[in-house]
């Protein structure tokens, strides 16, 4: 019981992921109906954008500590950072601590940025184009960004830690009357779900109960009544955009220290997003939340020793056996719509 | 009816005609009874590298390796470890006389790219050495390749034991350590520290690498009294491990060994920190973790994780002997910073091409091959080291490192534990571990 408990904890933190970055890529073609190969690209930006901050906050000044040496024999360069040497090792200590955190007030702006150039530079120009023309351009558009991330920053992962205060893990097991040890999470794993979640009811609130929303839900059911209106939906769904790339972009801020980004994370994330997305349904935002726990957390299972003892190697494949059987069984996706993606 | 005059006997011919044709460069950079043979005043090698994909900062340090030794072999900068090598055929002037070019490949750490950029250097540029890599697939691969093709493979980075084990071959030669020698070096250390009396549950990277360096590590540390409670392959594209760190924390076990390298096992390793392992008491001990590989690039990505962790490694930076200290002076004199592992394998291995050439008197893969066997060299960084005939392996001491809880630099990452003598880490030819496969006989491609 308790494995089970910690595989459906794991789950939701991975699904928690999946689902943002699948609501972003489900907002992008419900509203703009362009299938965003770039979208991983976003989430990798912005787990880059918690390492800016981070990199930012580090820079330094260099003083000559001639009782050490360097790795040549050199008398060593001490760096201190100018946070701490502005506000004492204490305070500047613990901005750098928070960087994190705090590269969500820079990744915004930078992603809403990043998203309208790319809105407005690129993919407008493929809005009647057919849909693998889409998935060509912005793949490739992917490919490119990534190299101008590693170009920037390396191949190599860079560690960016959470603050000292999450990071280490809590016995949950004992909160619920499991024995001592029996489901040990992290604490940031527990702060990425929490911000999942409210990432994702912010979206939902802002299209349900706000008018711009209500526009632009309008707009996804039928943009020609909508225009007919004398409403510039165009302008809206560029705005759409960018909210969905400060979307991915925060999904990446905060999971840069669970996993220390490269440039690659966002491919390695496209793909099951993209399943994600298919299996909740084209189009739908509720089934591209409920799909991406549903398969983060199936994943989960599937790495279970028990399971993996009967079925050698489901872990590698859960995620399209289930999105097969999904699609055979509802074609249209848990949640999808009649006349989405279809002629 | 159709005048046309084309007919089956002509096409043959045709072909023919057309098959010589082609092959007519190949014929030609023959003509001294070996592939490539050089005819200039220039001798061309290949360094096939990853420059794109996860290991590319690991590829590029390889190939900073490669320009230094080539600059130290025609004469230039301070001659690094041709100082300090215990041959003196080397004077600065090339090899045999001509001076070094070289040609670059992406390995892209994928074995048909890395197979395709070495046939190109082999056929377009008339490379007659091939070098680099940084994974024990792309390594075998290419092995694979040169030795069809007649040309010297000096293996890069590549530690699975099948490289000069099943795969082996007689144009090969690896001078890395390999996945039994780690497990050698650390067993006895990891008793030192914690005890015959372990459970270790095994996650390891689903490929070559990963399981012969699972059954080396499992082995070694099962004949000093460990208890292998599990062994769990990951798939080598996984990014997050917490679904399979989980398992670890009931499954009694009070070790884990992350059988893992690179992006894995800063994943694997940042995942079991933040799920608290390090800090957890099972059966009445602390729970450790081992990385039986380590890489001082790749453990700059898990940051303060690896502080604490043993495993092994190569070579490292600070070792104090003349031939590192050599090195190191050179390579961060020109670069600013201090070689990898990755770096100073290559750098060997070029110079030891270099000086088996020269011994031989010709670049005849057969000559090399036959200056190379039994080989025994001192002066480059690992002490003593023997080139072993029977399998093309080098053999000499290995070190013990540890992550550093103190760095003093973004470099000083891991520090030395123990420099374990080449006698411990030896092993027949016909090991087990290292069964199948045979070295055949050299091929030199005429």
């Amino acid at each position: 019981m308790d494995a089970i408990l910690l595989q459906i904890l794991n789950g939701l933190d991975k699904g928690s992921a999946y689902a943002l970055i699948a609501l972003g890529l489900t907002l992008i073609f419900g509203t703009l109906g362009v299938v965003n190969f770039a979208h991983g690209a976003l989430f990798m930006i912005g787990a880059f954008c918690a390492v800016t901050v981070q990199r930012i906050f580090n820079i330094s000044f260099e003083t000559i500590d001639p009782s050490q040496k360097d790795f040549l024999g050199n008398p060593l360069k001490v760096k201190t950072t100018y946070l701490e040497h502005w506000f004492g090792p204490e305070m500047g200590g613990s901005i750098i601590d928070w960087s994190v955190p705090l590269a969500i007030l820079f990744a915004i702006p930078v992603m809403v940025a990043v998203g309208f150039i790319m809105e407005r530079g690129l993919i407008k120009h493929f809005y009647k184009r057919p849909h693998a023309d889409q998935i060509l351009v912005t793949f490739g558009l992917a490919i490119v960004l990534q190299e101008i991330i590693k170009y920037f920053y390396g191949a190599n992962p860079i560690p960016t830690g959470a603050p000292e205060v999450f990071r280490g893990s809590f016995d949950f097991g004992v909160l619920i009357g499991f024995d001592p040890n029996a489901i040990i999470y992290p604490y940031w794993r527990l702060v990425y779900f929490g911000f999942a979640a409210l990432i994702i009811s912010s979206v939902f609130a802002f299209l349900q109960f706000t008018t711009f929303g209500m526009v632009v839900r309008a707009g996804m059911a039928d943009r020609e009544t909508v225009g007919l209106l004398g409403i510039n939906i165009n302008k809206r769904f560029t705005i759409m955009f960018g909210i969905a790339a400060a979307v991915a972009g925060l999904a990446g801020v905060m999971y840069a220290p669970i996993n220390s980004p490269n440039y690659h994370m966002g491919m390695d994330f496209l793909v099951l997003s993209f399943v994600v997305v298919v299996v909740g349904g084209m189009g739908s935002l509720p089934g591209a939340v409920l799909a991406g726990f549903l398969l983060g957390v199936l994943e989960s299972f599937a790495s279970m020793n028990e399971i993996k003892s009967i079925l050698p190697g489901i872990d590698q494949i859960i995620i399209y056996v289930v999105a097969i059987i999904i699609l055979l069984t509802r074609p249209r996706g848990l949640m999808g719509r009649k006349g989405v993606m279809e002629e | 009816m159709s005048n046309s005059n084309f007919t089956r006997r002509g096409a043959l011919k045709a072909g023919a005609l057309a098959g010589a044709g082609l092959s007519l460069p190949t014929l030609l950079r023959a003509d001294g009874g070996y592939m490539n043979a050089p005819t200039g005043s220039s001798v061309t090698l290949g360094f096939n590298v990853p420059q794109t994909g996860p290991y590319a900062d690991e590829g590029a340090d390889e190939l900073r390796a490669f320009e230094l030794a080539v600059e130290h072999l025609n004469g230039g900068g301070d001659g690094g470890m041709m100082n300090t090598f215990s041959s003196k055929e080397l004077t600065g002037n090339g090899i045999l006389g001509k001076k070094v070019e070289y040609v670059t490949g992406d390995t892209q750490t994928k074995s048909d790219a890395a197979r395709a950029s070495a046939k190109s250097m082999i056929e377009k540029d008339g490379a007659v050495m091939i070098s680099g890599g940084s994974s024990s697939g792309v390594a075998v691969a290419v092995q694979g390749l040169c030795q069809e093709a007649g040309i010297i493979f000096m293996a890069g980075l590549t530690h699975s034991n099948d490289t000069t084990g099943k795969d082996k071959k007689a144009n090969g030669f690896r001078h890395f350590f390999n996945g039994y020698m780690s497990a050698a070096a650390l067993a006895p250390v990891l008793k030192n520290l914690y005890g015959t009396d372990r459970n270790a549950y095994h996650l390891t990277a689903d490929y070559t690498w990963g399981w012969t360096q699972e059954e080396s590590i499992a082995a070694a540390t099962e004949a000093m009294g460990w208890n292998t409670v599990n062994k769990v392959r990951t798939p080598l594209a996984a990014t997050d491990f917490s679904s399979y760190i989980a398992p670890v924390l009931n499954s009694g076990a009070d070790v884990l060994v992350l059988n893992h390298y690179g992006g894995n096992m800063v994943n694997s390793l940042t995942n079991a920190v933040q799920f608290g392992l390090r800090d957890k008491m099972v059966n009445g001990k602390n729970f450790e973790i081992v990385v039986p590989l380590y890489s001082r690039l790749m453990a700059k990505g898990a940051g303060a994780n690896v502080k604490g962790i043993h495993g092994s490694t190569n070579w490292h930076w600070s070792l104090q002997d003349d031939a590192s200290k050599a090195f190191v002076k050179s390579f961060g004199t020109k670069y600013g910073f201090p070689p990898s592992q990755a770096a100073h394998t290559c750098y060997v291995q070029t110079l030891l091409y270099a000086d088996a050439a020269q011994r031989a008197g010709t670049f005849n893969p057969c000559g090399i091959v036959e200056a190379l066997e039994g080989f025994e060299f001192d002066g480059l960084g690992n002490g003593p080291t023997l080139y072993r005939a029977d399998d093309h392996q080098c053999f000499k001491d290995v070190l013990v490192v540890r992550g550093k809880e103190n760095p003093t630099s973004e470099f000083d990452l891991l520090e030395v534990v123990e420099v374990t003598p080449r006698a411990q880490v030896e092993y027949a030819p016909d090991h087990p571990m290292f069964a199948g496969g045979a070295l055949g006989s050299c091929n030199p491609g005429a």
